[in-house]
């Protein structure tokens, strides 16, 4: 079953001018995870914005657990739980208060608003900073707050929008852990991050959105494929380099290609480590050695790249 | 039902932050203290007033009137922070009323109101003011101001909501405000002003208000273009007629405006 159905939504901003959404469409199974994978300006949050009742689109259909979104919104709002870009939580207030309010606000009564929050910052290991403001909070810990201000009713589709933009990798680590606990419990997930490693690990399939569109959709071993197998790369001293050339375009069959500036020769190869090896014995025979050598897939970087044409923008990381 | 509860947890929000931060209602109150205290001893001694009981006794009302028209900034100050915070999309996507978060506050700034009414009067009643009429003429004067403030919070609401940075708010807040509040009866007599300034003046909500408090306290009202017109002679009316309109013309624009918040 479809969980969340997004069918050709269009959403332009500036009169017009601006266009977020060009026809967008995507559809998540239930209980599997989806992340919607663009640059900055792609459209990603318009998408979760819309699919989570905060905006309408100019025009499309969407629904979520199979009420519409766009005609029965305070429905949707029912079943869903949303954590943003930014901590969207009261710093002034502490964490066990934010989530007492926000169980209230899900019409749970006190004891069982008060019970909720004990659980939940038991679960995302709060406990400690519970009865402290959330301004005194690590960006981490602010982060797993707000995820958890969204489990409050344990919401049958999540919606996280760039749930690590902003952590440091430890961070980032700490809210792969959780996410990755939260799907084994079944939840249904839709992601959105411009960190490409990040659907690779997390997701179970992947659309890549670029200008308001969906240009690719596969598993993330679906889309790697798409750009090709596996590439020979090997690094050699300065001297050695037209003959490197030579052996790696013979056996890979393919020409190989060369970075100056790393003395880097790499070449498609479809044979994998068997290439590997016998580019190594003929270098080997010549008395070429390998500075480094490997056999790399190609990364959501590549396949970013060769489907859309330009790089992924990732942004500085702003703590 | 569930509406009502809604907005009763955002006021208890409210509270719940003044408990957590006390500097906040400290100064909220500290700041109209000073006031009374300034105008009281700065100009009270050089304003002639022919009122038994002297300045003060002018000064009280259109204190309590300007500080309770401050609201307006501090609904829309607050509610420009929830914004910038992202807080107000968490909000929209809770299954509760779309009206609950705005409602909310402005019941939590009226209630802080009270608190600071209260601290107030007792500064002005410390530094001389002695209000003639009385308890129930008193307590009616309160709810006026309660009422004001809380009509004006509405217009906060609609700024916060535009404004799209806290700057821009505080700066749209004072501009809205001191004019409003020192182009009227509140401080000085407007017979003073040139005569065109004084129509502006007594129609002004604000002197409409400080003459129905005046009154309320048991004062004699003296107007000076307008004497004679319905505002001056019926302050308590023409006050209730302005609160009405303004909740008229700001609650629907507000809520409109809080439901396309994001588009």
């Amino acid at each position: 079953m479809k969980t969340v159905i997004a069918e050709n939504l269009v959403k332009t901003y500036n009169k017009g001018n601006v266009k977020a959404l060009d026809g967008l469409s995507l559809d998540v199974e239930e209980g599997t995870v989806l992340s919607v994978l663009g640059p900055n300006g792609a459209g990603k949050t318009t998408t979760v914005r819309i699919l989570a009742t905060l905006l309408t689109p100019n025009s499309g259909h969407a629904s979520v657990a199979g009420i519409d979104v766009i005609k029965h919104p305070e429905r949707v709002r029912e079943v869903i739980g949303l954590s943003g870009q930014y901590a969207a939580v009261d710093e002034t207030l502490t964490g066990w208060d934010n989530l007492v309010m926000f169980g209230r606000l899900y019409h749970l009564n006190k004891n069982a608003a008060v019970k909720r929050a004990d659980e939940l910052l038991e679960q995302f290991s709060l406990t400690e900073s519970a009865k402290r403001p959330i301004k005194t909070y690590s960006g981490g810990m602010r982060r797993r707050l707000d995820l958890a201000a969204s489990l409050i009713v344990k919401p049958k589709v999540l919606f996280l929008d760039e749930p690590t933009t902003g952590l440091d990798p430890r961070g980032r680590q700490e809210m792969w852990g959780v996410i990755e606990e939260l799907v084994k419990g079944g939840v249904t997930l839709l992601l959105t991050t411009q960190y490409l490693e990040e659907a690779d690990q997390l997701a179970d399939d992947i659309v890549v959105i670029d200008h308001g569109k969906v240009i690719a959709r596969g598993t993330s071993d679906a889309l790697k494929k798409e750009v090709g197998g596996e590439r020979l790369e090997v690094v050699v001293a300065q001297g050695d380099i037209s003959k490197t050339l030579e052996i790696v375009g013979r056996i890979s069959g393919n020409k190989a290609t060369l970075d100056e500036g790393l003395r880097k020769i790499s070449a498609p190869v479809s044979t994998g480590s068997m290439a590997l090896m016998e580019v190594l014995r003929s270098m080997d025979s010549e008395g070429i050695h390998a500075l480094d050598v490997g056999l790399k897939r190609p990364s959501l970087d590549d396949v970013f790249m060769s489907l859309t044409g330009h790089a992924a923008e990732v942004e500085e990381v702003k703590s | 039902m569930n509406a009502v509860m809604d907005s009763l947890v955002i006021t208890k929000r409210q509270l719940l932050q003044l408990a957590r931060v006390p500097e906040v209602l400290i100064f909220s109150t500290i700041q109209p203290v000073m006031f009374v205290l300034l105008f009281r001893y700065v100009f009270g001694g050089s304003i002639e007033t022919g009122q038994p009981g002297g300045y003060v006794q002018l000064l009280m009302p259109g204190i309590f009137v300007q500080t309770v028209a401050f609201t307006l900034a501090a609904t829309a100050s607050g509610l420009a922070e929830d914004m910038k915070k992202g807080l107000i999309d968490r909000f929209r996507s809770l299954p509760i009323s779309r009206s609950a978060l705005i409602v909310g506050r402005t019941l939590g700034d009226s209630l802080l109101n009270i608190v600071v009414l209260a601290v107030m009067g007792i500064a002005g009643y410390i530094v001389g003011w002695r209000p003639t009429s009385g308890v129930f003429s008193i307590i009616l004067a309160f709810l006026f101001l309660l009422f004001f403030g809380y009509a004006l919070s509405w217009v906060g609401i609609y700024i916060g909501l535009s404004a799209r940075d806290a700057r821009v708010v505080q700066n749209v807040s004072f501009l809205v405000t001191f004019p409003l509040t020192f182009l009227s009866n509140a401080f000085a007599p407007t017979t003073g002003m040139p005569r065109p300034l004084q129509y502006v003046a007594e129609w002004n909500p604000v002197s409409t208000m400080v003459a129905a408090c005046r009154q309320l306290f048991g004062l004699e009202n003296e107007f000076g273009a307008t004497a004679g017109s319905f505002p001056s002679e019926n302050p308590l009316t023409m006050s209730l007629i302005y609160m009405a309109i303004i909740m008229i013309i700001f609650v629907p624009m507000s809520v409109k405006k809080y439901k396309n918040a994001s588009n």
